[in-house]
């Protein structure tokens, strides 16, 4: 168990003093602290943007920081880029990993760093040596001959890890590296990361798995917000305490669904199975109700919801609004039955940057918008006009690219995207992700709106506090499966918590 | 990275300054058009105050003349660009529905109007074979089209050898390079406007013009909006070959020639007038009016440097030099206002 | 106190009982390999079976011919190569080609005594220069190679034509010692074989043994993630294009010694032959993998089948149209093996995990 923080009396090995981040208009980070001790495993946590990954980033020299400043050593540290990071002796795994698909598993770890023999050509046979080695002290059975491509995802992240611990590095940053490991491989990991604390290096490790925030780790720091909220022996917190201070805020105040009269079935999923991704998901989705999908990230909401919408396949199962199924693999028919989806990558899936605000967000009403099949500027931007007030977007002008708008307002232009089709079961992945708070309240009063007039809302969200301000019913998902299904009443943050941390599952 | 979700670091972190940089070129690009056809002006001003010969009507009609085929494929290539994918196979595919039009007329037997309508479905199936590595097996449509350029300029070689059929009816060639009366200007301009209207319709006053930006942008977004992407893409490579098939026709008749070597190297010239035409070659972003203009200002720098006594093929250096402006231009012009705006911001600070 | 450390005396203790690097060929490099296996297996099918037509086409000459035919493609297919692999791709050889020829050609006529190895010299930089120009602009314009090549293969041509103005320099006009560079043989093997040779072993070599031959491959694989691992890929890809455009200066002045009559055409359309020759010689367009190898059988089964088909009595005008869906199948079976491969691989991650 726990052992005490060892040396953190003496001078820090890492320190990071008021490190602040923003990007536009949104603080990523602000002012915070972080000393990292020789020897300790130390914990990072909080909710999903509370600024863990941002920090991480800029220990791997990708992002810089706007204020404050960082030591290694007493000596000032200044990271101008990835292989500045790496100079310093930090190692970072990250929670995507960044493999090279064509290239052996082998030379994904030494990159760079090939061993070397005569006329300082690369040392093939030692490399592979020291991977199989590295994969030996891991406990892991990979060829390092094979190529990355074709590596599951807990593959991939165990040749991450080889990588990082294969440096000549002091400082090992994990972010949430266990998501996709086995029981059996997380405990090798922490193995290693023991006996790299013996030996003097300091690791800093993310993780929602509070079991194993409490394994591994002398201290806890907690960000909430982007701000530095605590820094202690991990042996002086509870569960209960971590979690408090990680949700610290007044909840009921900011999300204020109304109560609205529940009407029939408008979604209804069964059975749905997507191998190795999820199984056997089951639920329906009143019109009148949000339900929210709560869990961790990678528990398989956002991959249930785009199976449902059609933008992936799956193996069993059927999909049915009101009453009628739904052909899968198939978004614009999933359009055509009433639904809507509102993905959780704005950038990526829901937006089309480069276009303007009125040709996104009345680029899925395209074809009902066109007369004898002529769609014209004036209906388009009738259309724009009508949902961007409806919503409030603030634009300086319909024509200009939705890039230039705040995630916000971004958000706002998906929406409106998506009413503008006007759905019966509306499906939301974050809806309030990377967005101002007054923004948020300004869409939680929307989504409650909606539910208002009829809608079948189903939100997925990372942030409790939005779970259980604006959910009717909250399902939780741990690993592929439904865990939990609670009314409103009995959901609180610890009971969701628990569930999602695939502790409380006994549903 | 999915889970710092209030701040959403990563995605704005390259959204932001990403942001100032995409709008500045937008701003240029926008006007990119505008600028295409200012220099195209320009150039006719310049050239026919300059250059003798140049303004006179049977210099306009070979310039057209010569310009047609070239504007005619352009269309199409102009939509798949903007898609994000490209067709390099265009001149080939010319060349084959070329020496198949002479092979038909040589022994078939068939009406030329029956040729005429074969020739252009023949184009269309070669387009779809594109289509269907492209978007079936998902090769990559560069390495595709590379294929197939190869593919069907040997099988024009294959139809024909090294014959030419020429025995085409003379008021057919003569209809082609036929001037509207009283005009100098050809009549096959009058087709090649009746197309251009129509694939600027298509691509900026309709539902599926709207969907090929979005999918050139970013087709994981137009996915989730219900395009299928992979069927528009068959379909462009389809409408590309079956314009191959019409450009085929017109280049026989125009030199009353089925050759195997007709149009080659065409392809790279049309690709050159696209991205001239302000198209971006990572798709998303370009307009019908610039390419057109990017076509005509090709033409006519080459025609006036021409009749000024340049050696032909030393021009090349005026459509490399304009292909590689109007790519890095931009890019310099953006990066010099960020640094002034920059400075900008620094200076009261400083002060 | 670092990390490896932490690692040292497993290592020191380690009498390593299974050592699999030493005892067989990597995984990866043994699929590669299938590869260039069935390439040679394709070409030996095509000499056996022109052969077995007509034994001539295995006779001295006929091979010198042969060997000869392909040496420059494969010094243009190998540079292709390097280009190929980190994801970008460089049109403008052919142009290179040409106006190092023609330089050469013009050298040798204004300054009559120069030495060869001078004009090889001054070619080969001529030709890094053309690249430098390339890399120049990519880094500069920020867009994909394509369009910068495809505009310097316009502007490089048209530089030629312009100095050449319809002039064209012969054979008499160059040393004979520089000609007989162009058809002497050692043992039988032309030297302009045995040049490409040197070029494939080299490249070959590099890119397989050497870091930053690795990181090229990395830099294609994965554009992205060679950054976060802090591979300068700007200098990198810069370095490539100044490589390819030396190598089709080298080329140049090769075809200059080969042909001894030079106009400003010469290598006119080389450049998609050479890209076809990569690809056929399993070089993925889209980069992160194929060998120097590779490519220069790519190169060599494309000269082939133009001299088969000649021998074959079958009608030259069909060679066009073999390689074409020589290139289209070579794609297409990568693609089948890529993702054949994946599911044979993932099945067996599934297992042993």
């Amino acid at each position: 168990m726990t052992a005490d923080a060892p040396g953190t009396d003496g001078a820090p090995l890492l320190v990071l003093d008021g490190v602040t981040k923003s990007f536009g208009a949104v603080a990523a980070l602000r002012g915070v602290h972080l000393a990292l001790h020789s020897g300790e495993a130390h914990a990072l946590v909080g909710e999903n943007g509370a600024g863990k990954s941002t920090l991480v980033k800029i220990l791997a020299g990708a992002h810089a920081p706007d204020a404050g400043a960082m030591t290694l050593d007493g000596q000032p540290l200044r990271l101008r880029g990835p292989a500045d990071a790496r100079a310093a002796g930090i190692a970072v795994i990250y929670q995507e990993p960044t493999l090279f698909p064509d290239l052996s598993v082998a030379e994904n770890i030494f990159m760079g760093r090939q061993p070397l023999r005569g006329l300082r050509r690369i040392d093939t046979t030692a490399m592979n040596r020291d991977a199989e080695r590295l994969f030996q002290r891991l406990g892991v059975r990979i060829d390092p001959t094979r190529p990355a491509r074709g590596l599951s995802i807990a593959d991939q992240q165990l040749v991450e890890i080889a990588k990082a611990i294969s440096f000549d590095a002091r400082v090992l940053v994990m972010d949430e590296p266990t998501a996709a490991l086995s029981g059996v491989e997380v405990e090798r990991l922490f193995a290693v990361a023991r006996s790299l604390c013996e030996h003097g290096a300091a690791v800093l490790f993310i993780s929602h798995r509070f079991n194993e925030v409490f394994d591994l780790c002398h201290r806890v720091t907690v960000l909430r917000d982007g701000a530095w909220v605590s820094s202690d022996r991990a042996t002086d917190l509870t569960v209960d305490e971590v979690v408090r201070r990680m949700v610290g805020r007044d909840v009921a105040s900011l999300y204020p669904k109304q109560d609205a009269e529940l009407r029939d079935t408008l979604l209804e999923v069964r059975g749905l199975t997507r191998a190795g991704v999820f199984t056997d998901v089951s639920f329906s989705v009143r019109g009148g109700e949000i339900v929210a999908l709560a869990g961790l990230v990678g528990a398989g909401r956002s991959e249930v919801a785009r199976a449902v919408f059609g933008v992936d396949r799956y193996d069993a199962g059927e999909v049915l609004v009101a009453g009628r199924a739904v052909p899968a693999g198939n978004p614009g028919r999933a359009i055509a039955a009433g639904m809507a989806l509102v993905p959780e990558d704005r950038r990526q899936q829901g937006l089309v940057m480069e276009l303007s605000v009125e040709r996104n967000a009345t680029l899925a009403r395209r074809r009902a918008l066109s007369r004898l099949g002529l769609l014209l500027g004036a209906a388009e931007r009738a259309e724009a006009r009508h949902w961007t007030r409806r919503l409030q977007v603030k634009t300086s002008r319909l024509g200009a690219p939705v890039a230039t708008l705040s995630g916000g307002n971004q958000q706002k232009v998906v929406l409106a995207k998506w009413l503008a089709t006007e759905p019966r079961v509306l499906i939301i992945d974050e809806p309030t992700r990377g967005i101002d708070v007054g923004t948020k309240s300004e869409v939680h009063r929307l989504l409650s709106e909606l539910a208002g007039e009829g809608l079948a809302i189903l939100m997925i969200s990372s942030e409790l506090p939005e779970v259980l301000g604006m959910a009717d019913r909250v399902l939780v998902m741990h690993e592929g499966r439904l865990v939990r299904e609670l009314p409103r009443d009995e959901a609180d943050e610890t009971s969701i918590m628990f569930a999602a941390t695939g502790q409380g599952a006994t549903a | 990275m999915a889970h710092d979700s209030l701040y959403a670091a990563p995605p704005t972190a390259e959204a932001e300054p990403g942001a100032g940089r995409l709008a500045s070129l937008r701003g240029l690009l926008g006007s990119w058009d505008v600028a295409v056809v200012a220099a195209l002006v320009v150039a006719v001003l310049v050239a026919s105050l300059t250059v003798e010969n140049f303004a006179t009507g049977r210099n306009a009609q070979f310039l057209l003349l010569d310009l047609v085929p070239l504007a005619l494929i352009a269309l199409p290539m102009t939509l798949i660009v903007i898609t994000g994918e490209i067709d390099l196979s265009v001149a080939s595919m010319v060349g084959l529905c070329s020496t198949l039009m002479g092979q038909l007329w040589l022994s078939s037997g068939l009406s030329l109007e029956l040729i005429c309508v074969l020739v252009v479905l023949l184009g269309a199936v070669l387009g779809a074979v594109n289509g269907l590595f492209v978007t079936g097996f998902g090769l990559p449509s560069l390495a595709v089209t590379i294929g197939t350029l190869a593919l069907y300029r040997g099988l024009s070689f294959v139809v024909l050898g090294d014959q030419a059929v020429a025995d085409f009816p003379a008021d057919w060639t003569a209809a082609v390079v036929r001037t509207i009366p009283g005009t100098s200007i050809p009549v096959v301009v009058v087709p090649l406007l009746v197309l251009a209207v129509i694939f600027g319709v298509v691509l900026h006053a309709t539902a599926a013009g709207r969907a090929l930006y979005a999918i050139g942008n970013n087709d994981q977004a137009a996915t989730f909006t219900g395009v299928s992407v992979a069927r528009t893409k068959f379909w462009l490579f389809v409408v590309s070959g079956a314009v191959c098939g019409l450009v085929g026709i017109l280049w026989t008749l125009r030199y009353a020639s089925a050759r195997g070597d007709n149009a080659t190297g065409l392809e790279l010239t049309v690709v050159t007038a696209v991205l001239l035409g302000g198209v971006s070659i990572f798709g998303g972003r370009g307009a019908l009016l610039g390419v057109l203009a990017g076509v005509l200002l090709l033409g006519v720098l080459r025609n006036a440097l021409q009749l000024a006594d340049v050696d032909a093929n030393a021009l090349t250096i005026v459509t490399g030099t304009l292909l590689i402006a109007s790519v890095v231009l931009p890019n310099a012009v953006a990066d010099v206002r960020a640094r002034l705006h920059r400075r900008r911001q620094r200076h009261p600070a400083a002060s | 106190m670092s990390l490896t450390d932490a690692g040292a005396p497993e290592r020191a203790a380690g009498n390593a009982p299974s050592d699999p690097g030493r005892q067989r060929r990597g995984l990866t490099e043994r699929l590669l390999a299938v590869r260039e296996l069935s390439l040679l297996i394709a070409l030996g099918l095509l000499v056996l079976v022109t052969t077995v037509r007509n034994d001539r086409f295995l006779s001295g000459q006929s091979v010198k011919d042969l060997l000869l035919g392909c040496a420059i493609l494969v010094i243009l297919a190998v540079g292709q190569t390097l280009v190929i692999i980190t994801r970008n791709v460089d049109l403008s050889v052919g142009s290179i080609l040409g106006l190092v020829a023609f330089a050469t050609g013009s050298l040798f006529l204004s300054a009559p005594g120069t030495p060869w190895p001078v004009a090889l010299v001054v070619g080969v930089a001529l030709g890094a220069l053309c690249g430098a120009v390339n890399g120049g602009l990519i880094a500069v314009a920020r867009v994909p190679a394509l369009v910068i090549t495809l505009g310097t293969l316009y502007a490089f041509r048209g530089i030629d034509y312009y100095w050449a103005s319809g002039s064209q320099i012969n054979a008499a006009d160059m040393p004979p010692s520089f000609l007989r560079l162009g058809n002497q043989t050692v043992l039988g093997v032309p030297v302009l074989f045995l040049v490409a040779l040197v070029v494939v072993a080299v490249v070959g070599f590099y890119l397989r043994s050497y870091r930053s031959g690795r990181e090229l491959y990395a830099i294609g694989s994965e554009p992205a993630a060679a950054r976060l691992s802090g591979i300068p890929v700007g200098r990198r890809v810069f370095a490539v294009f100044v490589a390819s455009g030396a190598f089709a200066g080298l080329a140049g002045v090769l075809y200059a010694a080969r042909f001894g009559t030079l106009d400003a055409a010469a290598g006119t359309g080389l450049e998609l032959q050479v890209v076809a020759a990569a690809v056929v010689g399993g070089v993925a367009i889209f980069g992160g993998s194929g060998s120097a190898y590779g490519a220069a059988l790519g190169a060599v089964l494309l000269t082939t089948i133009g001299s088969s088909l000649a021998v074959l009595r079958i009608d030259p005008f069909w060679q066009q149209a073999v390689v074409g869906a020589l290139i289209l199948a070579a794609i297409g079976l990568d693609r089948v093996l890529a993702l054949r491969v994946a599911a044979r691989l993932r099945g067996r991650s599934a297992h042993g995990a």
